[in-house]
Parts: structure tokens; C-alpha cells; sequence
């Protein structure tokens, strides 16, 4: 082929935090095997628009590069995904590409997660283990308990479910599909389960488990194939648990 | 009292010494350009080392210690080695209790797979994403402490680089906020780096893009020693890729993968034939030079380019799933072909750097109040890494780092809290000035344009086989770099959230660096672990069993030698093609 393959994106970009969006298109030479973040380093070496126009390179967050940190996240062509596994052969042109807006958008690509750390904070989102000195080994598991904590957390706090998550947004304050995962994971661990309860009443408080609408788009979103969903059922039913032996305790 | 505590990087080695120094009380100050859980270990998908034996295959930590300090090829002072290798059961119930998933025996225990440059079922594992799993623990604990206030986190900061009182010890660093800009000074009596490897001085590896080596090279243009520098990890099996090299882990051949290619039309087992003992288990830097020997020199790679098979489609795909499923999806979601049905296609890719900062065995630098854990340091691998002792080496790292640096704070006769109010100012102010000037910078050049550059030079010249004349050619291509740097054009020059002004002042340390790097590979006329040389093909004792030292000096590093200490195993010749006769516990 004598004529240069290009690649068009069209990139929602904004300055700062309070500045208003506007779109700016590039064409880049194709390679083989490129994604959506090598797409953005070509731009980094060649800042030009499509108009020719020099301009700022695209700024965005990403490190592991192969879906393992979860940096990356952004809405390619309307999905919320991460970018680094987001092959350009796979994408239908032009490609399409914006923040995760229901987060606070910092510049360009980049947005605040901070909010889903603060949740980890607010659920306890850890084995409260007494000291890291050796005290030998830890409770014996079997396969199926440590597989299933396992799927749970490989979460990322990569922000997928709560762009995809319609009860994520200015009028609500849920802390996102993600933390259901989170409790029961760490409610399913022998030690974990000691304080079950501390993590469960966080769940059911303020931005907790009752704002879930049950849209199930989390499962579908997630990176990683969390099941998301699943451990919302559980956590229901933990709750009611939790609630019904609060109230007979009083 | 409370002593108070930088710690700079928020990898597996930041966070655990994060963890102790808040067990013995201090408060803590931790930065990271990265949200912590982000850090460049979640990469780490094989396991981590610890001899525990559940296989009753007689493991012992002194085997381990034999295995690595063999594995080292001579190189790793001893003492230290030791008593990682003792600690390493400890640490892995340790994080057992944290809750990691390790992946379990049937009687529920923590199962253990092999590794490179072993003979034992030495590994604990969480499927294939070890390094994730191990950190998300970490970092749990972390923010437990971080809700009790003995933990601030300063993310999305970059370290520029330390405070020096007139005496020339470390108190404080100065550190820039990466969304708002501004730049300031932290005080502290002791200052933990845990900064991570150096890989992206080399371009495309599989390394996360923010291991640029950054932090420690801004503290050897302060005076820190760099020690070994030349000594990088080249990893036998990563899948070519435009952006990066992704790693395909050493544990695919842990649990039964195999390396080949064709010969004379019939699959070739090219590992399993030069090394009947270890076959496909045999240390990386040997595995790396038999693939790039028969691809290169023998051209039998796969259709004439570089590139063998990592063959898994004999195995159980179900156990597939369970104990590799998070590699086998990378390979899966990128390359787009199933390796439950077909074997993969791999190539070398630079993975990881045994040198690194000089540490005493207190893991402290030659700046007093200076210390470092974790991959910025020298100090456990010698010559060649073995597979899964990286990520156990920072954790014990950072284990042992956090008490020595309180044990020094409290040592100390004057605390940097009588300073004068306006002590580091000055220092902070010159770093603010730098970073004006950066955004000031026109020219002709582009900042990620040398970068690529560089890489490719480094990949090409100073990884797998070593000339003399290319290492020095290499070194004049980075100094006409150096020089071109000057002609950078800063292609973003807003005041928010930019990132094009701290990549190119990380470039300018990856060039500083890579000159490290060079010319410790020119100077070493021997071949030993990782660094190999066709002119030298044998290790020399005699004249090199020395860790080299490089300082700083504007016309470039000054290398000095220091010798090893092999207190505990007498330095043997290192096969693989025979067993290993094992060192007696002396
Ligand atoms: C793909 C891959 C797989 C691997 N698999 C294994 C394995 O199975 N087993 C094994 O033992 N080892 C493995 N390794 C090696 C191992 O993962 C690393 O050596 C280890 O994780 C390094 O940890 P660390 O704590 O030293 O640094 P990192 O995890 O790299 O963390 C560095 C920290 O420093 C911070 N930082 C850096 N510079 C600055 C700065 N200037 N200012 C502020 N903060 C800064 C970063 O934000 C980060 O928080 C693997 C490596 C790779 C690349
Ligand atoms: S860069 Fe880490 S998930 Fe994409």
C-alpha cells in the first residue's frame, strides 16, 4: 500500500477544572498493534491537531499498560473502558474519546477518583491484622473460599462502574458498585468476618447499599469481570441480616 | 516520641516500611506520583520466594540463600541475602494474614509453584496477578493507618530531590504537586526512598511508564553512590507490542510451559537440550541468551524474526485458568489468540535492574539520613535476579528500612525541627527555578522524541550481548543527546496539570543514568549474571568479583570498586547444565 494508513480520534479535552469542553480531532499514522495510549504518544511526539494546528499534547493517566493498575480509564466511543486494552483494530473510526465526567474532570483525560478512596476509608476496607510481627500463618482456606475473594479483589478502583452506573451521579451520593465488592470481600475472609458488622453498617449507611437501582451495568462494565452483581445479592442479604439482629438486640 | 518519617513511593517497599514505621509510632509522610494502589508492583504476576516446604522436598532458607547468591553469579554481598532468605517464610504468613488469595493446596494451605534457578516448589502465588494482590494488601493497611492520622499521603507529588543541612545530611526533600504545580519543602531527621526500577531509561520494557529511575538518579547528581548499575535484567518471555513489552511470567514455565521453535521442520526444545537439568527453569540471563542465539545469531526464529514459542497448550486449561489466568488474558486480550489452544509468541524484554542505589547492610545510602528499599537499591540480587525474590527483597526491604531510619532519627543530636525557619528554602527555591526554566525552553527538539531515541540505543546496545565499541559509541550518543536536550521545545507550557515539564525533567535524569548504566558495562571486561560480554565470555574472579561504585561528576560518573562480601559461600563456577552441588550450611 502506497498511501499512509491514519487513525482519526476525536478527543473531548478540557483546560482546567472549571473551563467548558471542546473537541479536538488528530490523524495519526496506523501501525500494527497499536492501542488508544500509543495513539496518544504519537501525539506527544507530533503535537498537531488535524487542522495542523500545533497544539498541547493530550494529558492522561496511565502506568501499567496492561490493565492491571487502573489508571486509564476513559470513555472510548461511549464505553467506559480502560484505554491501554483498547486495541485500534478493534475500534470503529473515528474513535471517540472523553473523561469519565461523572468524576470532577481535572484536564483533558484526567479525572479525581479520590471520592472511591475516601469509600475504601469509610467501609474499612482491610483485615484489621493485630501487629506485622511473625504470628505464623493465617487461617486455612480452601480453594473455593480464596478463589472467590480473589475474583473480588482484583478491582483496580478504576472508576469503570461508577461511570457506567446511572445511580452514580450529582443528585446521589452512592459510593459506587465497587464497595459492595470491597465489604464482601473483606466480610469473607476468616479474620475479616471478626468485624463484619463495623463493614456492613458502613455499607447500609450514608451513599450505601440501598442507593443501588439494580441496573446491573456494573457487571457489564468492569474490566476485570468482577461479579459484581453477585456480591450486591450477598450484601443484601447480609444487611437484612445484620439489620434484624441489630433491632432484636435492642 | 514521634518521629516523623518521609517516605518517597508507594510500591510494595514504600508501603511496608510505611507500615512499620507507624507500628513503632512515627508519623509518616508518603509520596507517590501515582494514587499508591497504582505503583508499578501490581505488575508482578509469577509469586514470591519463601522456603517453607509444605512440599517435603527438604527446602531450606539456606538453599534459598545458596540458590540466590548462585543465582547472582557471585555478585550480592552475602550477609544481607541471608537474612532475607530467613525472613521469607515470615513475610509470606505475614501476608497470608493480611489476606491475600494465595492460591491454596487442597488441604488449604498456601500452595508453592516452581521458579527459575530452582529446584524446589518455592514460589506462593495469588493466580497471576501475585504483584497486585501483595500491594492491595499493603495498601489496605496503609489506609488503616492513614484513617488513624499516622499516615499522609501526598499523591500525584513527585520527589525532585533531597535537603541537605550544612553537614551534608539528609533532612527533607523537596517535591512537586503534579495538578497544581506548586513546589515545596518537607522536613524531616530521615528520608526513605522506595522509588522503583529504572526500566523506561531503556524505552519500550515491560516496565510500567513511570519506572524512569527518576528519584534515584536526582539523588546520585546529589552525591549518592549508584552501585552495579550495569547490571539489567533482560526477561526471556514478553509479547512484542507497539507500546510496550508485556511480560509473559516466568511461572508459565513454573507450571510446565516450554520454550521452542522450529528445526529442521520439527519442534525444537532448545532449552530443555542445552540444559537437561534445569531445562526451561534456568535463570533468566541464561534462558534471554539462548533465545537470542538461536534467533539471532542462528536466525531460527519463528518465520526468520525474533520471536520463539512459550508453549502451554498441553496443560489442563482449567488448571491454566486457576493458577495463570491473569497472564493468559493479557496474552488473550492483546495479541488476541487463545494459549490454551495455541503457544504463544515471545521475545527478550528488559525487565528490571539489580543495581541501584549503595546501601550499608542498614540499608542506608552514604547521605546520612538517606536510606532506600526496594528496586532503587543494589543490594539483594548480585549479578542476575531470580524470578520471585524481587518482590519478597522489597517487602523485607522495607521491613528492616523503617526501623534502622527511626534508630538513626533517634540517634541523632540535633532535630531538624530547631532549624532555622527558613532552612531548605534555598534548595527548594533552586528546584523552582529549574522548573521555570523547563517551561521556558524553546527550541527545535522534542522531549519524547530523544527519549525514543535513547531507548532504542540503550535496547540495542547495552542489554543482552555487550561490545566494547558499541558501549562506547552508545555513551557518545548520550552525550549528543544531553546536548540536544538543550534544544527542547516545551510543547505544554500551561501551569496546570502539566505533564510534559516533569517528563522532561525525568528525561534529563534517565540521560544521567544511562551514562551509569554505559559505562559500567564498558569498564566490566568480564561476563557474569546478566552482563555479557562475547569478548570476555568468562566470569573473572580475580579482577572482578567487585560491586561497582559510580558518582557523580559534571563531566560525567567517576567509578570506583569495593569488594564482596563472601563471608558465608565460597564463589563456585555457576552451570545449569548440571546440577547444582549446594553449598554446605557452614
Ligand atoms: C511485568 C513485571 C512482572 C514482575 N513479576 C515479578 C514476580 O512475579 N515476582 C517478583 O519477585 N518480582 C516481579 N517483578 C519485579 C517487581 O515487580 C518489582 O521489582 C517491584 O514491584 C518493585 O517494587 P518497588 O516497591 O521497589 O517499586 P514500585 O512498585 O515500582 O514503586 C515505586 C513507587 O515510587 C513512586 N515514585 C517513583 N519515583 C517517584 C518520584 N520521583 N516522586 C514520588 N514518587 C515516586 C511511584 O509512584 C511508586 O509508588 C516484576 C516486574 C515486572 C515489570
Ligand atoms: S495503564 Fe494500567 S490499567 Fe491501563
Amino acid at each position: 500500500m502506497s498511501e499512509q494508513r491514519t487513525i482519526r480520534l476525536i478527543v473531548t479535552r478540557q483546560d482546567d477544572p472549571d473551563s467548558r469542553p471542546y473537541q479536538e480531532e488528530f490523524r495519526i499514522p496506523y501501525r500494527q498493534n497499536m492501542n488508544v495510549i500509543s495513539a496518544f504518544m504519537e501525539i506527544q511526539r507530533n503535537p498537531v491537531n488535524a487542522a495542523g494546528e500545533k497544539v498541547r499534547p493530550i494529558q492522561w493517566e496511565s502506568n501499567c499498560l496492561e490493565e492491571v493498575c487502573g489508571a486509564c480509564s476513559m470513555v472510548i466511543n461511549g464505553r467506559p473502558r480502560q484505554a491501554c486494552s483498547a486495541l485500534i483494530d478493534k475500534l470503529e473510526q473515528p474513535i471517540r474519546i472523553s473523561p469519565m465526567n461523572t468524576f470532577p474532570v481535572i484536564r483533558d483525560l484526567i479525572v479525581d477518583r479520590g471520592r472511591m478512596f475516601d469509600a475504601l476509608k469509610r467501609v474499612k476496607a482491610w483485615i484489621p491484622i493485630d501487629g506485622s510481627h511473625d504470628l505464623g500463618p493465617g487461617p486455612r482456606q480452601s480453594q473455593e473460599e480464596s478463589d472467590w475473594r480473589y475474583e473480588l479483589s482484583k478491582c483496580m478502583t478504576c472508576g469503570v462502574c461508577l461511570q457506567a452506573c446511572p445511580n452514580v451521579n450529582n443528585s446521589s451520593d452512592f459510593m459506587g458498585p465497587f464497595i459492595v465488592g470491597q465489604v464482601n470481600l473483606f466480610n469473607a475472609h476468616p479474620t475479616g468476618a471478626l468485624n463484619k458488622d463495623e463493614r456492613t453498617s458502613a455499607l447500609i449507611g450514608e451513599g450505601g447499599l440501598q442507593e443501588c437501582g439494580n441496573s446491573q451495568n456494573c457487571v457489564q462494565a468492569c474490566p476485570k469481570g468482577i461479579p459484581l452483581t453477585t456480591s450486591i445479592a450477598i450484601m443484601n442479604r447480609e444487611s437484612t441480616r445484620f439489620v434484624l439482629k441489630k433491632w432484636l438486640s435492642f | 516520641m514521634n518521629e516523623k518519617c518521609i517516605i518517597v513511593g508507594g510500591g510494595l517497599a514504600g508501603l511496608m516500611a510505611t507500615i512499620k514505621a507507624a507500628e513503632l509510632g512515627a508519623n509518616i509522610e508518603l509520596f507517590s506520583i501515582v494514587p499508591v494502589k497504582r505503583s508499578h508492583s501490581v505488575c508482578a504476576q509469577g509469586g514470591i520466594n519463601g522456603a517453607v516446604n509444605t512440599k517435603g522436598e527438604g527446602d531450606s532458607p539456606w538453599e534459598h540463600f545458596d540458590d540466590t547468591i548462585y543465582g547472582g553469579d557471585f555478585l550480592a554481598n552475602q550477609p544481607p541475602v541471608k537474612a532475607m532468605c530467613e525472613a521469607a517464610p515470615g513475610i509470606i504468613y505475614l501476608m497470608d494474614r493480611m489476606g491475600v488469595p494465595f492460591t491454596r493446596t487442597p488441604e488449604g494451605l498456601i500452595d508453592f509453584r516452581r521458579f527459575g534457578g530452582t529446584k524446589h516448589h518455592r514460589t506462593a502465588f495469588a493466580g497471576a496477578t501475585t504483584g497486585q494482590q501483595l500491594l492491595y494488601a499493603l495498601d489496605e493497611q496503609v489506609r488503616r493507618y492513614e484513617t488513624e492520622g499516622k499516615v499522609t499521603k501526598y499523591e500525584h507529588w513527585e520527589f525532585l530531590g533531597i535537603i541537605q543541612d550544612d553537614e551534608g545530611r539528609c533532612r527533607g526533600i523537596v517535591a512537586q504537586n503534579l495538578r497544581g504545580g506548586e513546589i515545596r519543602s518537607f522536613l524531616a531527621d530521615a528520608v526513605i526512598l522506595a522509588t522503583g526500577g529504572p526500566g523506561i531509561i531503556f524505552g519500550k520494557t515491560t516496565n510500567s511508564m513511570i519506572n524512569t529511575g527518576t528519584a534515584a538518579s536526582a539523588v546520585y547528581q546529589q552525591g549518592v553512590t549508584y552501585a552495579n548499575g550495569e547490571f539489567i535484567q533482560v526477561h526471556p518471555t514478553a509479547i512484542p507490542g507497539d507500546d510496550k513489552l508485556r511480560l509473559m511470567s516466568e511461572s508459565a514455565r513454573g507450571e510446565g510451559g516450554r520454550i521452542w521453535t522450529y528445526k529442521d521442520g520439527k519442534p525444537w526444545y532448545f532449552l530443555e537440550e542445552m540444559y537437561p537439568e534445569y531445562g526451561n527453569l534456568v535463570p533468566r540471563d541464561i534462558a534471554t541468551r539462548a533465545i537470542f542465539k538461536v534467533c539471532v545469531d542462528d536466525k531460527l526464529g519463528i518465520n526468520g524474526e525474533n520471536m520463539v514459542y512459550l508453549d502451554l497448550s498441553h496443560k489442563d486449561p482449567k488448571e491454566l485458568d486457576r493458577k495463570l489466568g491473569g497472564i493468559i488474558e493479557i496474552y488473550e486480550k492483546f495479541i488476541g489468540e487463545d494459549p490454551h489452544k495455541v503457544p504463544m509468541r515471545i521475545f527478550p524484554a528488559v525487565h528490571y535492574s539489580m543495581g541501584g542505589m549503595w546501601v550499608d547492610f542498614n540499608q542506608m545510602t552514604n547521605i546520612p539520613g538517606l536510606f532506600a528499599a526496594g528496586e532503587c537499591e543494589y543490594q539483594y540480587h548480585g549479578a542476575n535476579r531470580l524470578g520471585a525474590n524481587s518482590l519478597l527483597s522489597c517487602i523485607y526491604g522495607g521491613m528492616v528500612t523503617a526501623p534502622n531510619a527511626l534508630a538513626y532519627i533517634r540517634g541523632l543530636d540535633k532535630h531538624v525541627d530547631s532549624f532555622a525557619p527558613d532552612f531548605g528554602e534555598s534548595q527548594r527555591k533552586d528546584r523552582e527555578d529549574q522548573y521555570e526554566q523547563l517551561l521556558n525552553m524553546e527550541g527545535t527538539e522534542n522531549a519524547y522524541l530523544i527519549h525514543k531515541e535513547l531507548g532504542e540505543w540503550m535496547t540495542d546496545n547495552v542489554t543482552v550481548v555487550r561490545h566494547n565499541d558499541r558501549l562506547l559509541k552508545t555513551d557518545e550518543k548520550i552525550q549528543e543527546l544531553i546536548e540536544r536536550y538543550q534544544k527542547i521545545d516545551m510543547i505544554d507550557t500551561s501551569r496546570w496539570s502539566n505533564q510534559a515539564v516533569p517528563f522532561t525533567r525525568q528525561l534529563w535524569n534517565m540521560l544521567q543514568l544511562a551514562r551509569v548504566i554505559t559505562l559500567g558495562a564498558y569498564n566490566r571486561n568480564e561476563s557474569r549474571g546478566a552482563h555479557y560480554k562475547p569478548d570476555f565470555p568468562d566470569r573473572n574472579d580475580e579482577d572482578w568479583l567487585k560491586t561497582t561504585l559510580a558518582s557523580f561528576t559534571p563531566d560525567g560518573p567517576k567509578f570506583d570498586y569495593e569488594s564482596v562480601d563472601v563471608s558465608l559461600i565460597k564463589p563456585r563456577p555457576r552451570r545449569y547444565d548440571v546440577a547444582k552441588k549446594g553449598a554446605a550450611n557452614s
